[in-house]
């Protein structure tokens, strides 16, 4: 399940409802990734996030779509939040449900590091200079090529 | 065809959105750029560097070679930062 929301979420509840119709999960693995405080030496007092409405559904519907393909899951969610958000605030929520742990944790990671590279969303930072748009990090870029299907070796 | 802009590409554009007639001759993204690049300072700020500068046709992530036609959404924006 994917959803793009302003409001919060309430992580005990949302991974409650993964598991609470399916006992043949044994794993659940999930991630939160929160707004700091601090940015590049810069102090951050709030966060703004935009996305593309339409395309961002897409989007994660497609990497949820993939993470299911690779992995035997059980259930899938992400909730990704836009709007002004401060330090502290919750804006992303993925996770992974399987038989086994193996399976949850590698598709919760993939899972959010497919997000950072392919979601369309962008993130203003505001500094005591003013707004400051984030730029993409290689490292991101890197995260998700980890994910990259291996080719099959030249005969 | 309707053209979008999100994150700083809006903010040099001006416009969050437009309703925009394809120019005979425009046949690929990069092409639609050098028009659009045309239109004013700000647009021209907008699109000056490609490296930092990402497209999707109809929703979809695109290279900037890829085709255009006069009943597409395409969207401009910088690389994405989510999560």
């Amino acid at each position: 399940m994917i959803r793009v929301q302003f409001e919060d979420f309430d992580l005990g509840n949302e991974l409650a409802q993964m598991t609470r119709d399916n006992h043949a999960i044994g794993g659940l693995c999930s991630f939160v990734g929160l707004v700091r405080d601090m940015a590049g030496g810069d102090d951050i007092s709030a966060m703004t996030l935009e996305h593309y409405p339409g395309m961002t559904e897409k989007a994660l519907s497609e990497i949820e779509a993939e993470a299911l393909e690779r992995w035997p899951l059980d259930g899938t969610l992400i909730i990704h939040r836009y709007g002004r958000l401060e330090p502290g605030d919750q804006i992303v929520l993925v996770a992974a449900a399987s038989a086994h742990r193996e399976a949850a944790f590698e598709a919760c990671h993939f899972l959010i590091d497919w997000l950072k590279t392919k979601a369309p969303f962008w993130k203003l930072e505001d500094t005591p200079d003013g707004g400051k748009w984030v730029d993409a990090r290689d490292s991101d870029d890197a995260a998700t090529s980890r994910w990259d299907k291996k080719q099959p070796a030249a005969e | 065809m309707k053209l979008l802009y999100f994150a700083w590409v809006k903010e040099k554009t001006g416009t969050s959105n437009e309703d925009f007639t394809l120019p005979d001759g425009v046949a690929t993204v990069a092409q639609l750029i050098d028009v659009l690049k045309e239109r004013s300072s700000g647009y021209s700020e907008a699109f000056s560097d490609h490296s930092v500068l990402r497209c999707a046709v109809n929703q979809e992530y695109v290279t900037l070679e890829h085709p255009v036609s006069g009943d597409d959404e395409i969207a401009f924006f910088p690389p994405v930062t989510g999560g």
